[in-house]
């Protein structure tokens, strides 16, 4: 496939990875910020080919992992005890809430459907002006400006049945929070490529220059990954924290200005919950009073909940990358992705989920050694 | 072959609750829809069933067909449920000869949709060289099924030299597919998406009975396991049969064959083509020294042009199938837990 395969080039990568073990003296903790780039790290059985001295932790940047709780039980209440139609994107529907994921919901009776586009419950809402519609807004800086577009568009139809649930989060701060606690080892950052991709590089400066880690926006194929690696460690191998750009092709360093400004136009910025790490300042999407109406919070007058605890769940410092999720009491044992405790098991993007499947391989498959 | 229709179809004409009375009006539907259509002389009895005589070993199947849309690029439920009983019946080594075929219609069903789908049911039928020789028709209640739900039975004789179980799985068997993958459910998912590609994807859905005759009849007894890969796909498949036989198993990811497009598709939706299902691929576990011969006969049977060998069972008892990945890395491949489910981001 054009602009795709030549980011999976075998020999490219071979090239990388021989250059990456050249470059590579000392040990070295990256996160990769984003879900997406976990996935793929571990649908392309990249981690296999690294060196021994680079570490990789799993960041933030799962939406579905970062869901708070009750806001999936205020999903769940507004489609059972409100009636209410919830679009939610796919991997949302099967994340545990309190008592029942959306999934549950569903065969519950509930009317829960997944959609690609947030566009597709605004067309729903529009022919079905006798049922509330709710799209549930989850996701980072990617999904928040056609989240946005949705509502604007229902604002222009005059629809009084469309609101969006929104639990949108923001990148730049988590990893700020991740560096600031005392208890982190991430020496280096692969910022999230398609992220950078609305906003532009300007939020990062400030986090190189306060923290003093290379931030390298990488994208998300496997020639990607390797190469925005290579560039992290070849800055703190020469002791340099500088912000650089692998994903040029994609990322302009002043993002995408349209999506921007949609953005600002119905969501403004706010204190918010991630699951597992607790109230990160300035980290969430709430949507704008001049739209309140189209907010399902205040049309179903629905009040946030504090984030409850999962005994032994180490969630949390899996997301902030302090454990590994094979410390964790639950894994592969209560938790799996069929009975997931934790929301890092549910999507395959959560990195507990990449963990199992990487757990369930047999120490003599498992490639190793071609590079010692 | 379609057949022209006696009855007045009559515009607008719909499946009521009076088609499933057993009176007259089902009466009329049957002829109008089914014997019409299907011709077999155990059928023209209209006895409550059919008596055959066969002999030798058979094997008997089962399915129950339910999909959404009933009509998508490439098909219908019709030889969908056709098809469908005359795989598993020759994933059995059996060629399918009978069916059975029953029709779950919802009220409101137009009867054109119906005739469409019976006539590809038919038409499937007949390409495949089996007959409908029993059958049943229900009426249910509008909004208590989707359209119609079929279900097929059939007896198909088993091939003479078929020894065919996970049991037989041994390390150094070749790993073969007939065709391209994931066609089905990426056709199903673009109709379901409203989603229109450059290059339509149309579904696989096809019979694979003369594809395994043809791999007996050139390997027999080297021919160790067979299995479709319809729901869950080619990964669930493997997994299943790797878990089974407790044997390990090592696939590449550039031996799978995809279309351009479909393989497009699947990133477009964030699908694994691995998990994407199929309805006319399968997978033949082969003794390695059978493995070019295997590979040639599929090529020249109908439905197995396409055939490849994607892997090969090693010697551990992991019971696991692992993928080398086309940059040299490895991942698991797993039964998937569930539904595959589009990613966030």
């Amino acid at each position: 496939m054009k602009f795709l395969s030549e980011f999976r080039d075998p020999a490219l990568v071979e090239r990388l990875v021989d250059e990456l073990h050249r470059t590579v003296r000392g040990d070295w903790t990256l996160m990769e910020v984003c879900g997406g780039q976990t996935h793929s790290l571990v649908k392309n059985g990249l981690m296999d080919l690294l060196p021994a001295g680079v570490r990789m932790v799993h960041g933030p940047g799962c939406p579905v992992c970062v869901t708070p709780v009750p806001l999936i039980d205020l999903a769940v209440r507004l489609v059972l005890e409100h009636g209410a139609t919830v679009f939610s994107f796919g991997d949302m529907l099967r994340v545990p809430g309190t008592t029942r994921s959306l999934a549950q919901a569903k065969a519950a009776g509930g009317d829960v459907r997944v959609v690609y586009s947030p566009l597709e419950a605004v067309a729903f809402a529009k022919a079905n002006p006798g049922r509330q519609v709710v799209f549930f807004a989850v996701g980072f800086e990617t999904t928040a400006p056609a989240n946005a577009l949705a509502l604007v568009h229902a604002h222009r139809e005059g629809l009084r049945n469309f609101s969006l649930l929104a639990s949108q989060v923001l990148v730049p701060p988590a990893m700020a929070a991740v560096l600031a606690d005392p208890a982190s080892t991430i020496q280096g950052f692969l910022a999230a490529g398609h992220v950078c991709t609305i906003m532009g590089l300007d939020e990062y400066e400030p986090i190189v220059a306060r923290f003093r880690v290379p931030v390298v926006v990488t994208g998300f194929e496997p020639v990607d990954l390797l190469h925005g690696i290579l560039m992290a460690v070849s800055q703190l191998e020469r002791g340099e924290a500088r912000l650089e750009n692998q994903y040029a092709r994609v990322v302009r360093p002043e993002g995408n200005p349209d999506a921007r400004r949609v953005l600002r136009e119905v969501f403004r910025v706010a204190d918010r919950e991630w699951r597992g790490i607790g109230t990160i300042p300035a980290s969430g999407l709430e949507v704008r009073e001049e739209f309140a109406d189209f907010d399902a919070k205040v049309r179903f007058g629905l009040e946030d909940a504090p984030e409850p605890a999962s005994a032994g769940c180490i969630a949390g410092k899996v997301l902030r990358g302090q454990a590994r999720p094979t410390e964790c009491p639950h894994f592969g044992q209560a938790c799996t992705p069929l009975t997931p405790v934790g929301a890092p098991m549910v999507s395959s993007e959560g990195a507990c989920a990449a963990y199992w499947h990487v757990a369930q391989a047999p120490v003599t498959l498992v490639r190793g050694g071609r590079h010692g | 072959m379609t057949l022209a229709c006696p009855a007045p179809t009559g515009d607008g004409g719909h499946v009521i609750m009076g088609h499933g009375s057993g009176g007259l009006l089902s009466q009329q539907l049957l002829d109008r829809a089914v014997f019409s259509r299907f011709r077999a002389p155990e059928l023209a009895q209209r006895h409550d069933g059919a008596v055959l005589a066969f002999e030798g070993p058979v094997a008997f199947s089962t399915d129950g067909y339910v999909i959404a849309p009933i009509e998508f690029p490439g098909g219908t439920i019709g030889e969908l449920a056709v098809h469908g009983t005359i795989n598993d019946l020759a994933m059995c080594g059996a060629m399918a000869e009978v069916l059975s075929l029953g029709l779950i219609l919802e009220e409101g069903l137009p009867l054109a949709t119906l005739d469409r789908v019976l006539a590809a049911a038919a038409d499937a039928c007949e390409a495949a060289g089996v007959r409908v020789v029993t059958g049943d028709t229900k009426v249910v209640e509008r909004g208590k099924g989707d359209g119609i739900y079929i279900t097929t039975a059939g007896i198909g004789r088993v091939h003479p030299r078929a020894a065919i179980t996970a049991s037989r799985i041994a390390p150094g068997d070749a790993i073969l597919l007939n065709a391209p993958i994931a066609a089905h459910g990426i056709a199903i998912m673009s109709v379901r998406e409203g989603l229109a590609f450059e290059t339509p994807t149309v579904s696989d859905t096809r019979a694979l009975h003369r594809a395994v005759a043809a791999l007996l009849d050139r390997c027999g007894e080297a021919v160790h396991c067979l299995r479709d890969a319809t729901r869950g796909g080619v990964g669930a498949v493997l997994a299943e049969l790797a878990q089974q036989g407790g044997q390990g198993m090592r696939i590449r990811q550039t031996a799978l064959p995809i279309a351009e497009a479909v393989e497009g598709a699947c990133e477009l939706l964030g699908l694994d083509p691995l998990y994407v299902a199929n309805e006319g691929v399968f997978v033949a576990i082969v003794d390695g020294a059978h493995a070019d011969a295997a590979l040639a006969a599929l090529r020249a049977a109908p439905g197995g042009d396409g055939a490849v060998r994607i892997g090969t069972v090693g010697e551990d008892r992991s019971g696991q199938v692992l993928l080398e990945s086309a940059i040299g890395g490895a991942r698991i491949v797993h039964l998937p837990p569930g539904e595959q489910l589009p990613r966030i981001c």
